[in-house]
């Protein structure tokens, strides 16, 4: 039989590690709580001294103020909330088409890193140091007064091969004009991409069950393509007709006239993001030992094999985390835009609250806007990181 | 065997100019076109920079502003003060270099810097003190040289105290415009001097509260590691500006009623709760390349939760990040320029002031050039001192 053990003294409270813990815990959580009131009745204080209360329902108003560029019908006559989704959806043009060109050069400047050709070497390092160094606000203000704007007036465009027209009213380029045929190709593009993905599985599931490599991706993308080649020759009106960019008396005409605010901001951040993703592309190819390039050219693998199986995958283990907050940034340094007078979420949501003296309900907007963007992308990446990193034991 | 006589490579391996330039320029026929490529580029880059530098552009617009851009609307009559702490920092460095970077040659060279910049066109007053700049800090340099054990530690006392000296001299002591150092507004600061104000406020602040969060991420105390997460992650989910322009319109609606806050201080805090966020990122991953068996000793040891920290965990963290917490914070002071967006007269700011003149209407290509310049010289000056600090701290190397 065990004796029960009965300690003779307990450990006073004041003393006791896990009471110590969580009372040194509730005390932080209520001054923070006391903090956020304090600010909260101090902010309410200050707003019913200027006659406002906290309320999103001004959104509703009209807005009064016109919008450069506008990817649904919008005029002055629309609401605050029609003004804040433009400027969303410009935010998230210049963030798509920004990412794929950063990633484009990027990728390229990343190669010519790890060139063996002195010249083309020393040029990408030496770009790289250019722009590391550099501030992107005055990045942005130079490519637009110093760049966009400084390009000849309409009269004296420069015309560039490729029916590009640059002027300082904007850069006009062709573009394709959709015809009444154009609904049957979208629908015959749909069909492509289901088939697309069809295959794709179709094609993993083959390798897997049979252990060879196929060109998975490349197959998939040539269905696409073919899919769309047919729809394209097929259909008895083509559905898109080409439209050349012009001049018209003091102005440009027809095709996409990019504005100079678009064409600044992107290529700003475009040169400015490509500098560091190439920086992380080279980390990624050469975080690949020499060894495993070794063996699979010892297992018979050739050069490009080499590249798509062995190197490849492995690059973009180590590529992939720093790339998506390459990303981020981008799309988070896009509210630049507001220094080049580029109509974004931000520059917009500053309009309206210049005019509605909203600022709390605006800059609460925003931040959450972009919070979202950034944790979906987060999530999403973390999901695609989760699929291809290592399994280990 | 002559130990002196240089071991020749076998006669295939040597290298002279025609195989260094077969090995590393035409290897191949596609080699060859990549470098005919790279050549035409460099070649058009730099004669189109030249052409421009030397033809078209027209400096005077920054030689006449060069007050602006420097220091903005701030009173000509008491930029002694501004001087007297430049010599103070020139001072310190000069003491610095002596002590720690004793094997470098040519360390002392960068205390010629500000003589050599004289040589510009300035005026004759700037000239005296640029001049008396490089002086003060080859003094400093040779008392440094003469006893630099006994040194070190006022030295450190020296940087530590620079802070407050540098803002008080700034902002002056008393309101009475009579008295010996007036006080000068803080919206007459300006130019580069507002921004390297904005950086120095925005790392000295941030860092503490880096560390705090850092630590607070990785606490085993539920309450404390959520709210630093959330601090963290909310602050890095959203983009510098609007922090700031939350700083500029929201902040003074957060305190109680009578209390102002002036808008440069506004800027200040902004910046500074932006960069604790990525802060305590970096700080973490230092603290998480720390081996678990650095704590179990500490505790062994008898040493508390506290002075683990302090004593034995931080030293080893921060030393193995400081890369890149010099990245960081040269991105603090890339990013000061964002207050020119809320309406700060900083070295990006003052460019719209400067532009505006008529006299120099239309060369927007000369200002922006000129600021990119500071910029880019003193990032690169910062990472190229902290790549050599790495190499003086044997970081990743043991």
């Amino acid at each position: 039989m065990q004796r029960e053990y009965k300690p003779d003294t307990t450990i006073p409270f004041w003393r006791d590690e896990r009471i110590l813990k969580i009372l040194g815990q509730i005390i932080f959580a209520l001054s923070v709580l006391f903090v956020g009131m304090l600010i909260y009745q101090n902010m309410k204080a200050g707003l019913a001294k200027q006659g406002i209360s906290l309320s999103y329902s001004f959104l509703k108003g009209v807005s009064g103020f016109d919008i450069a560029e506008t990817s649904f019908a919008y005029d002055r006559n629309s609401t605050y909330w029609q003004a804040f989704l433009i400027g969303l959806l410009n935010t998230l043009s210049v963030s798509v088409v920004g990412i794929l060109f950063a990633t484009i050069l990027g990728v390229i400047l990343g190669v010519a890193r790890l060139s063996t050709n002195f010249i083309i070497n020393r040029l990408a390092s030496f770009y790289l140091e250019l722009i590391r160094n550099l501030s992107l606000l005055v990045f942005l203000i130079f490519w637009y007064l110093g760049v966009f704007l400084k390009l000849p007036r309409v009269k004296d465009a420069i015309l560039w091969p490729g029916d590009i027209i640059l002027t300082n009213r904007g850069v006009g380029i062709p573009w394709g004009i959709p015809t009444a045929s154009f609904p049957t190709f979208r629908l015959i593009l749909l069909g492509g991409l289901i088939l697309t993905v069809v295959v794709f599985f179709a094609l993993r599931a083959y390798s897997q069950r049979t252990g060879r490599a196929p060109l998975t991706l490349l197959w998939s993308l040539l269905t696409f393509v073919v899919v769309a080649l047919v729809g394209w020759f097929i259909l008895p009106e083509k559905p898109l007709t080409l439209d050349l960019a012009f001049v018209k008396g003091l102005n440009l005409s027809g095709g996409k006239i990019l504005t100079p605010e678009f064409m600044a901001l992107t290529s700003g951040l475009v040169l400015y993001t490509a500098a560091f993703i190439g920086e992380v592309v080279r980390a990624g190819i050469q975080s690949v030992s020499k060894g495993q390039v070794e063996a699979s050219r010892a297992l018979g693998l050739n050069g490009f094999q080499t590249l798509r199986l062995i190197v490849f995958p492995q690059a973009l283990r180590v590529i992939i985390p720093p790339l998506t907050s390459q990303y981020l940034n981008l799309v988070k340094n896009s509210s630049l835009a507001i220094s080049v007078a580029y109509p974004d979420v931000f520059y917009v949501a500053n309009t309206i609250q210049n005019q509605t003296g909203r600022a709390v309900e605006m800059i609460s907007l925003v931040m959450l806007t972009y919070l979202l963007i950034s944790l979906l992308t987060s999530a999403l990446m973390n999901w695609y990181n989760q699929r291809i990193k290592l399994v280990e034991r | 065997m002559a130990i002196n006589e240089p071991v020749l490579p076998p006669i295939t391996e040597r290298s002279n100019i025609l195989s260094w330039m077969r090995k590393n320029l035409f290897g191949s026929w596609y080699d060859a076109l990549l470098t005919i490529l790279g050549a035409w580029i460099v070649y058009w880059a730099l004669s189109g920079l030249l052409r421009w530098v030397f033809v078209t552009a027209e400096w005077e617009v920054i030689v006449v502003n060069m007050r602006l851009l420097m220091i903005g609307q701030y009173p000509l009559e008491q930029a002694w003060r501004l001087w007297l702490w430049l010599g103070l920092l020139v001072f310190l460095s000069g003491n610095s270099l002596a002590i720690w970077a004793r094997q470098s040659k040519y360390a002392v060279l960068l205390l010629l810097a500000p003589a050599l910049l004289s040589l510009f066109q300035v005026g004759a007053g700037q000239r005296g003190w640029l001049i008396g700049l490089t002086v003060t800090g080859l003094v400093g340099w040779g008392i440094g040289r003469i006893k630099p054990e006994v040194l070190k530690r006022s030295v450190i006392a020296g940087w530590v105290i620079s802070l407050p000296v540098i803002i008080l001299l700034t902002r002056g002591l008393s309101e009475s415009e009579t008295s010996f150092m007036p006080e000068v507004r803080t919206n007459l600061w300006g130019g580069l001097l507002l921004t390297f104000l904005l950086t120095v406020v925005g790392i000295m602040f941030s860092f503490p509260i880096g560390v705090l969060l850092a630590l607070g991420r990785r606490s085993e105390l539920p309450i404390i590691r959520w709210f630093s997460v959330g601090y963290i992650e909310l602050v890095r989910g959203v983009p510098l500006i609007s922090i700031l322009f939350m700083a500029q319109l929201m902040l003074p609606l957060f305190l109680p009623d009578g209390w102002t806050v002036d808008r440069v201080i506004r800027a200040m805090v902004g910046i500074t709760l932006f960069s604790a966020a990525y802060l305590a990122e970096n700080v973490r991953g230092g603290l998480q390349a720390i081996p678990k068996g650095q704590f179990e000793a500490a505790e062994a040891l008898g040493l508390s939760g506290a002075q683990t920290m302090i004593f034995i965990i931080l030293p080893q963290a921060l030393r193995l990040i400081i890369p890149i917490l010099v990245g960081q914070f040269i991105g603090v002071f890339k990013d000061t320029s964002l207050v020119a967006i809320v309406g700060l007269l900083d070295l990006v700011g003052i460019a719209r002031t400067v532009l505006a003149q008529p006299a120099f209407l239309g060369l927007q290509r000369e200002v922006y050039v000129f600021i990119s310049l500071i910029f880019w010289v003193l990032s690169y000056g910062m990472s190229y001192l902290s790549q050599r600090l790495e190499e003086r701290l044997g970081v990743g190397i043991r």
